[in-house]
C-alpha cells in the first residue's frame, strides 16, 4: 500500500464514527422519509405505495393552508424585526463604552435559556391580568391586549418573544463589525462623513455577507418554529391562530399516526425553504459586497 | 518511543474498563428460574406507588414470573415506537383513547383467547368500562383504574352568593342561572369570581353534545357532529360568552395556574362549579384541604330528564404490544390485576373506584373520598359516555376543540363551526375506513 493510499484509509477510518452516524441517523432517515412521503405509512405497518396521493391531499387540506399561512405571517413579522434588533444591538455594542463586555454578556444571555423554560416564563410575562408586559404598558397609560387569548395578538406575542433570542445573530454581527477595517472609517472621516453616512456607506456594505447569512439562517429557523408555540399554545389556540406548519406535521406524525402524510409535509417544507433561499440569494447577490472581490 | 505502546495499551484498557463498568451498572439483577415481564406505565408519585404495590404483591404471590415495573412519560407513543422497532414491553399501561388506534394499527395482540382461558368476560365489568376495552368484536386491553366525572361545587361560594349550598344546580338552565348569580366583577369590570365556565378545565370539549343527547358519529360511516343536539350543545357553550363576555373570560382565565397547582381555578375559589373527575379529591386534599366542596351529578337539560346523571367515563388499560416476548406471562400479571383483590388494592391506592361489578363493602368503608359511591354509581347508569372508538378520534377531538373556540370567540355560529368540522372530518373518516378495509383484506 502506498503512503498516499494508507493515509486515505486512515482518514476514512478516523472519520468513520461520523460517517456511520451520518449514514444511519441522517442519510437513511432523509431518504426513507422521501419514500414514505409517497406511501400510506403509520409507522407500525408496512408502507403502502400510494403515489402522489399525500401531496394532492395536502393541497386540498384546509388546515395545511391555515398552518402554512400562520407560519408565513409569523416569519414575515419575526424575520425583519429580529434581524433589525440583532443588527441594532450589535451596532450599539460595537461602540467604545465602559463595561462593554458586561453589556454584551447581558444581551447574549437570554439566547441561552432553554426554549421550554422560555415559553413557560413568557406565559407569565404575557398574562392578561398580571403579566409584566401589560403592567409595563399600563404604567404608560396603555391598556395591554389579551396576548395569549386573542387571535389578533397571539402571533405578535410570539414575535416579541423571538426578539429575546437574537443573541446568537447579534454575536455574528458583532464579529462582522469588528472585521471592518478602521482605515476606511478614518478615510471617510477625513472626507467629512458623519456617523450615519459611515454606517450607510461603509459598515453595512462591509458586513453585507454577514447580514445575508443571518437573514437566510433566520428565515430557515422562523419557518420551522415549533417548541415555543407548542408549549405556549396547545392545539394552536386561540382559534388556531398559532397553529404552525411544524405543529401540524408533528400531530400528523405522532398523534394521528400518519407518518407518510407528515413526511410529505416535511418534503414540501424543504422545497419551500430551498426555493426561498435560492430567491433570496439571487436577490441579495448584487447587494452583497465581498471584501476579497 | 517506549512510552507510545504503554499509552496505547492504557487507552485500550480505559475503553474496556468503561464498557465493563457501564454494562455492570445498567445490567438488571439476575432472576434465575423466573420469566421477567417488562411493564411500562404512565404513573408516578402515589399513583405509581399504588401500582408498584400491586406488582410487588404479584411478584410475591408466585415464583415463576417477575414483573419489572417502569414509569415512563408519554408511554403510549413510546410503546408505539418500541413496537415498531420490534422491542416493545410485555405489558403497556395505555389510555382509553389508544385502544382503537393501536388495535387498528396492529400494535396490540387481542386478548380473547387469554380471557377465555382465564374465565374473564364482560359480566365481571361495568359495561361502560368493558366497552372501552372491546373494539371491532375483540378484546384488546383490560382495565386498570377507571374515572367518572361529576359536578364539583364550592359550597362557600354558593352560600356567599345567597344560594343554598345543599342544593346544587340540577338542570342546565339552573346551572346558567347559578352562574349568573355567582358572577363577581371588580370596580374596573374585570371578572373576579365566576360560576361555571365550559372551558374550565376544557378536557371534555368533545363531550358537550352528549349532554344534550347528541352523538358524534353513527357508529358506522357517518360523522354526525352537526346534528341539532350537538348544535344545541355549542349554543350552551356560547351562552357563557354572552353571559360573561368572551374577552373578559379570556382575561380571567389567564390568572389560573396549572391544574395541579394552588392557582387552579376551582381550588383557588375563582370558579365555583367545575366538571371534574374522581381524581379531583386527591388534588383538593393536597392543595386546598380547607375547601368547603361537594359533588353532585352534572346537570341535564330541563326538557331531557332522560339525560340526567350523565357522566364521562375514562379508563386506563393494560395491553400486550405486538412483538412482546412473554405474552403468556404478561397476561398472568394482567389477570392478577383483574382479580377483585388486585383491583381494589390498586384503585384504593389511587383513590378511585373499581371498574368491576363486584366491590367489597370494605372498599367503600375504607375509601377516603366521601363521594366515592357517587363516582362508582354514575358509570353504572344509562348515561355513561366514553370517547368514541375510532382511529381518527385524536384528530376529530382536536377539530371539535378548535370549533368550540371559534364559537366561543364568535368567529363562527355553532351551526357553521360544526358543519365545517363535519365537512372536514367526513372525507377523513371515509379514507380511514377505506384504508382499514384494505388492511383487513391484507391481513
Amino acid at each position: 500500500m502506498t503512503l498516499r493510499r494508507k493515509e486515505a484509509w486512515m482518514g476514512v477510518l478516523f472519520a468513520s464514527p461520523w460517517i456511520v452516524g451520518f449514514c444511519g441517523f441522517m442519510l437513511y432517515p432523509v431518504v426513507a422519509s422521501m419514500y414514505f412521503s409517497f406511501c400510506d405509512y403509520s409507522v407500525l405497518r408496512k408502507p403502502i405505495w400510494i403515489g402522489t396521493d399525500n401531496y394532492s391531499e395536502l393541497l386540498s387540506d384546509e388546515l395545511f393552508w391555515v398552518a402554512l399561512k400562520n407560519t408565513f405571517l409569523y416569519a414575515v413579522m419575526a424575520l425583519p424585526l429580529s434581524a433589525l434588533a440583532a443588527l441594532g444591538l450589535a451596532l450599539l455594542l460595537n461602540t467604545k463604552i465602559r463595561g462593554l463586555t458586561v453589556y454584551r454578556t447581558i444581551f447574549f444571555l437570554p439566547s441561552l435559556v432553554p426554549l421550554v423554560s422560555l415559553a413557560v416564563l413568557w406565559l407569565w410575562m404575557f398574562n392578561g391580568q398580571t403579566g409584566l408586559v401589560n403592567v409595563a404598558l399600563g404604567s404608560i397609560g396603555i391598556s395591554g391586549p389579551n396576548w395569549l387569548g386573542d387571535p389578533t395578538w397571539s402571533k405578535p406575542a410570539l414575535v416579541l418573544m423571538a426578539m429575546w433570542g437574537v443573541g446568537h445573530a447579534m454575536v455574528i454581527y458583532l464579529a462582522g463589525l469588528q472585521s471592518v477595517p478602521v482605515s476606511l472609517f478614518e478615510a471617510a472621516q477625513l472626507d467629512g462623513a458623519g456617523a450615519w453616512k459611515k454606517t450607510r456607506h461603509i459598515t453595512l456594505p462591509m458586513i453585507s455577507p454577514v447580514i445575508m447569512f443571518n437573514v437566510i439562517m433566520g428565515m430557515i429557523g422562523t419557518l420551522q418554529v415549533f417548541t415555543v408555540p407548542y408549549v405556549m399554545f396547545p392545539n394552536g389556540a386561540p382559534a388556531r391562530s398559532t397553529y404552525f406548519y411544524t405543529m401540524y406535521l408533528y400531530d400528523n406524525a405522532f398523534r394521528y399516526l400518519r407518518m407518510g402524510y407528515a413526511s410529505a409535509m416535511g418534503w414540501l417544507m424543504f422545497l419551500i425553504i430551498f426555493a426561498l433561499t435560492l430567491i433570496s440569494l439571487k436577490l441579495m447577490e448584487r447587494r452583497v459586497h465581498y471584501a476579497g472581490d | 518511543m517506549t512510552m507510545r505502546p504503554l499509552v496505547r495499551w492504557l487507552g485500550i484498557a480505559i475503553v474496556v474498563a468503561c464498557f465493563w463498568t457501564s454494562e455492570r451498572v445498567v445490567r438488571k439483577p439476575e432472576r434465575p428460574n423466573r420469566v421477567v415481564v417488562t411493564y411500562w406505565e404512565k404513573w408516578t408519585k402515589f399513583e405509581g406507588e399504588a401500582m408498584r404495590a400491586v406488582v410487588d404483591e404479584f411478584n410475591r404471590s408466585q415464583d415463576r414470573i417477575y414483573v419489572d415495573y417502569l414509569s415512563i412519560a408519554a408511554v403510549n407513543s413510546k410503546t408505539l415506537l418500541a413496537a415498531s422497532g420490534g422491542v416493545p414491553p410485555d405489558v403497556a399501561g395505555l389510555y382509553d383513547a389508544d385502544v382503537a388506534q393501536f388495535a387498528d394499527d396492529n400494535a396490540l395482540i387481542p386478548l380473547d383467547d387469554f380471557c377465555r382461558e382465564a374465565g374473564i368476560d364482560s359480566s365481571r365489568y361495568i359495561p361502560a368500562y368493558w366497552d372501552i376495552c372491546e373494539y371491532g368484536g375483540k378484546v384488546w386491553a383490560l382495565p386498570t383504574t377507571p374515572a367518572s366525572t361529576a359536578l364539583h361545587y364550592n359550597r362557600e361560594m354558593l352560600r356567599a352568593a345567597g344560594l343554598d349550598p345543599d342544593r346544587p344546580p340540577t338542570t342546565i338552565e339552573e346551572l346558567i342561572d347559578y352562574s349568573d348569580q355567582l358572577l363577581v366583577r371588580d370596580e374596573r369590570g374585570r371578572i373576579r369570581k365566576a360560576g361555571f365556565l365550559p372551558q374550565e378545565p376544557g378536557w371534555w370539549n368533545w363531550a358537550w353534545g352528549y349532554m344534550f343527547g347528541g352523538r358524534l358519529w353513527d357508529g358506522k360511516d357517518t360523522i354526525t357532529c352537526d346534528s341539532p343536539e350537538n348544535v344545541r350543545a355549542f349554543e350552551f357553550v356560547m351562552k357563557f360568552s354572552d353571559l360573561y363576555g368572551a374577552t373578559d373570560i379570556q382575561a380571567f382565565r389567564q390568572g389560573f395556574g396549572a391544574f395541579s397547582s394552588p392557582q387552579n381555578a376551582f381550588m383557588s375559589e375563582k370558579v365555583a362549579m367545575v366538571l371534574q373527575g374522581v381524581w379531583m379529591y386527591n388534588f383538593i386534599t393536597e392543595v386546598a384541604p380547607d375547601l368547603d366542596w361537594a359533588v353532585a351529578p352534572f346537570p341535564h337539560p330541563q326538557d331531557r330528564p332522560d339525560l340526567s346523571e350523565m357522566t364521562f367515563v375514562g379508563l386506563d388499560v393494560l395491553g400486550i404490544p405486538r412483538g412482546a416476548r412473554h405474552p403468556k406471562e404478561a397476561f398472568e400479571f394482567i389477570k392478577f390485576v383483574q382479580s377483585q383483590r388486585g383491583m381494589e388494592l390498586l384503585c384504593m391506592g389511587q383513590r378511585k373506584h373499581s371498574p368491576l361489578v363486584e366491590v367489597s363493602e370494605d372498599f367503600y368503608k375504607r375509601h377516603p373520598n366521601p363521594y366515592i359511591r357517587l363516582f362508582a354509581d354514575l358509570p353504572r347508569g344509562p348515561n355513561a359516555v366514553a370517547p368514541p372508538q375510532f382511529g381518527i378520534w385524536p384528530q376529530y377531538s382536536q377539530e371539535l376543540a378548535a370549533a368550540i373556540e371559534q364559537v366561543f370567540l364568535k368567529q363562527k355560529t355553532p351551526q357553521e363551526a360544526l358543519r365545517d368540522v363535519r365537512i372536514r372530518m367526513q372525507p377523513k373518516l371515509d379514507a380511514y375506513l377505506k384504508t382499514l378495509a384494505q388492511r383487513n383484506r391484507d391481513r
